[in-house]
């Protein structure tokens, strides 16, 4: 099987470590949308240091379970425990578990109105309380380290697709997050801007930051991810290293998807 | 060497072709003329056709404007001066100009603080208006209510001043104590509140003098002054009203819900005429008797009622008009509700619902109109009660009800054209 190499950069796995602390546990979590069971028993331990991608065909409910880590939707069943808070209905619970959980969405949500630097340095300073220059230099280092600076004073409508895909990442950091989801970062990219965006998702993980994707992106998860979950009807159907995942998968529902988007 | 492709499949483009500029009959006066007047025979027929109307109007109206008589003191006088030729009686405006402006009773001598109020309107406004000037200049906007309001009905400075204090003490409370809790911090203001208010009442009781203005009462305030004053209050009223209705009707909150669809509802399907009824005649017998209960606020509190239902269905669309991924973003950097509506929801509904906003603020500043019904003298109100029933100027319709209409017309364009420029400076996807 035929296996597209990220041919982006050579990477650097040293700094890539997994430590024993436990990032996220999930126990017994079910989520229904009204009487459709999306996600069935899904138990999953990520700890710090990790990247995991999750893959699965549409309607497996990879992004609802991201969705749920941040609480952007409820859970009904089992336990959320996000840097050793459990997630409860109580909204500063939440707000303080959204401040620590960065998250990178499909369609970027940049906010049009505001510029690249008002973006980033918004949640920083309403949220986190750090003062306006402070922020901005944050800010400024963050744009610096996607590689937009020059941007900083346009709007989000005036920059490509890949441009608004990094600034959105680079929002997500500001926050000085521990954990970051990804939910179809590349999805909504014309393939000249996809690596733009792996690139940058690539150095965050060279540097140790806990990830866990949501994509499609195989040569992605090959080269960085240290552990790839497969998810079909809204549990997991398998888990294993990049190498056993695509050199041996078990699940014949694997081998089918796999075959599929490989395939070609 | 356009057809060099057709004939070999294998083609390379060597170089990319220049901008050439567009035919000439495309661009320029001519190019333009031919365009949008002349471009087909129905077209040219239409021009020529409207040339003509525009001509015949301009013919009509014009020698009346230009033969107006100016300086007579009634409409006989007019008619001996005109003998019979096309003009207009604009001595009708020169001779009651003071009165179509602020009603018959203001008191002469006071038309200036009307004046400083109008001047002072648009000083003060235009931090709100103008994105662009400094944001503490807010201040001054803040303070305007207080100042126009001892300015127009006078008497002590006392109470606007406490009125002003209070708030600001009230502000000061729950910033101090809102940290061990909202409610808290919520009670504490309102206390501080009222005993600003309560201590300034007693104070501009005491001293009814003090640095007094000659007091003027509400009836005694009309013209267009009375239109302005309505639609201007209204307006700033029903707009944050409005937006909190707007949110209130999509709060996950069922009490709140239903309250605000159930007032939307209620007040979209009463005429304002009814409310206004309301406002004078009903709404007395509801109160304690021998409560005094302003005219012009009760007639303030239906209007505000009445356009900020309109409004909160208008930012209501604007609100639904927004992606679901603006909402989720917010929620994913932690913001709290507040927060993520007031630096990411609102500012982009409330831009999607400018013109629809506009649309309703321009509606409400002309129904002020619907006053002099309910027998108060706004400027349509004087035109229809004491001019045209006077024995000088009974007869002057197009001349009176024309200039009521400029007064409307040049404050409802000027709106207009604001809010263009508005929705074009707070474009921010195409520049």
């Amino acid at each position: 099987m035929p296996i597209p190499e990220s041919e982006s950069k050579t990477i650097d796995r040293s700094q890539m470590q997994v430590s024993d602390e436990v990032a996220i546990r999930i126990a017994a979590m079910n989520k229904w949308f009204g009487n459709f069971h999306v996600l069935r028993d899904i138990d999953l331990t990520v700890h710090k240091g990790e990247r995991i991608v999750i893959c699965g065909p549409s309607g497996s409910g990879k992004s609802t379970l991201i969705r749920c880590i941040n609480a952007l939707e409820e859970h009904q069943e089992g336990t959320i425990t996000v840097d050793g808070t459990r997630l409860s209905s109580d909204l500063k619970n939440i707000d303080h578990i959204r401040s620590e959980v960065g998250m990178v969405f499909q369609h970027f949500n940049l906010f049009p109105h505001l510029t690249i630097l008002e973006n980033c340095t918004l949640a920083p300073i309403w949220v986190r309380k750090v003062p306006k220059r402070e922020a901005e230099e944050t800010a400024m280092h963050f744009l610096e380290k996607v590689r937009i600076p020059d941007q900083a004073r346009k709007y989000p409508g005036q920059l490509s697709g890949g441009q608004q895909q990094r600034v959105a990442i680079a929002r997500s950091l500001c926050m000085q997050p521990r954990i970051m989801l990804f939910d179809e970062p590349t999805s909504a990219l014309d393939p000249e801007m996809i690596k733009e965006v792996l690139d940058t998702m690539i150095e965050l993980a060279e540097e140790g930051m806990t990830m866990v994707c949501v994509t499609h992106e195989m040569g992605f998860a090959r080269s960085v991810a240290n552990r790839v979950i497969f998810m079909d009807h809204g549990q997991i159907v398998e888990q294993n290293a990049p190498d056993a995942f695509f050199g041996a998968p078990q699940n014949d529902r694997t081998k089918l998807f796999l075959s599929q988007i490989l395939g070609h | 060497m356009a057809d060099t492709h057709a004939e070999s499949v294998a083609y390379v483009r060597d170089g990319f072709l220049p901008e050439r500029p567009a035919p000439a009959r495309e661009t320029g006066v001519v190019g333009w003329l031919r365009q949008n007047l002349f471009s087909s025979v129905p077209y040219t027929i239409l021009t020529l056709a409207t040339l003509w109307v525009i001509w015949q109007l301009g013919a009509a109206i014009l020698p009346w404007l230009w033969g107006g008589v100016w300086h007579v003191d009634s409409i006989r006088a007019c008619r001996e001066v005109l003998e019979g030729a096309a003009g207009g009686c604009f001595a009708v405006l020169t001779e009651r100009w003071a009165q179509l402006l602020f009603g018959f009773s203001y008191p002469s001598g006071e038309y200036w603080r009307l004046g400083v109020a109008f001047v002072l309107l648009g000083v003060c406004l235009a931090p709100v208006l103008f994105p662009d000037l400094p944001r503490r200049l807010l201040i001054a906007t803040l303070i305007y209510p207080f100042v126009a309001y001892w300015l127009i009905w006078g008497g002590t400075p006392l109470a606007a001043v406490s009125g002003l204090a209070g708030l600001a003490g009230g502000a000061a409370a729950f910033r101090t104590v809102a940290s061990r809790g909202a409610l808290l911090g919520g009670i504490a203001g309102l206390a501080a509140l009222l005993a600003i208010w309560w201590i300034g009442g007693e104070l501009a009781a005491a001293a009814p003098g003090f640095l007094a203005l000659p007091p003027v009462a509400s009836r005694n305030i009309g013209g267009f002054a009375l239109n302005m004053i309505l639609g201007t209050v209204c307006v700033s009223l029903s707009l944050p009203f409005g937006i909190l209705l707007a949110l209130g009707r999509q709060s996950r909150l069922p009490i709140i819900k239903i309250a605000c669809i159930a007032f939307i509802e209620f007040i979209r399907g009463v005429p304002l005429i009814t409310l206004l009824f309301v406002a004078n005649v009903v709404l007395a017998y509801f109160l304690p008797p021998g409560t005094t209960f302003d005219l012009i606020l009760r007639v303030v509190i239906m209007i505000t009622m009445f356009a900020s239902a309109y409004i909160a269905e208008v930012i209501r669309g604007g609100l639904a008009a927004l992606p679901r991924g603006q909402y989720e973003a917010a929620d994913a950097l932690g913001l709290d509700y507040w927060q993520a509506v007031r630096l990411v929801i609102l500012p982009q509904a409330l831009k999607i619902s400018i013109p629809g906003i506009v649309n309703v603020a321009v509606g409400l500043f002309k129904d002020t109109t619907l006053v002099s019904i309910i027998s108060m003298f706004d400027v349509v109100g004087m035109i229809r009660g004491p001019i045209l029933a006077s024995t000088e100027w009974n007869g002057v319709y197009w001349e009176l009800y024309g200039f009521a209409a400029l007064l409307f017309f040049v404050t409802c364009y000027g709106i207009s054209q604001y809010s263009q420029w508005l929705e074009r400076r707070l474009a921010t996807d195409t520049r």
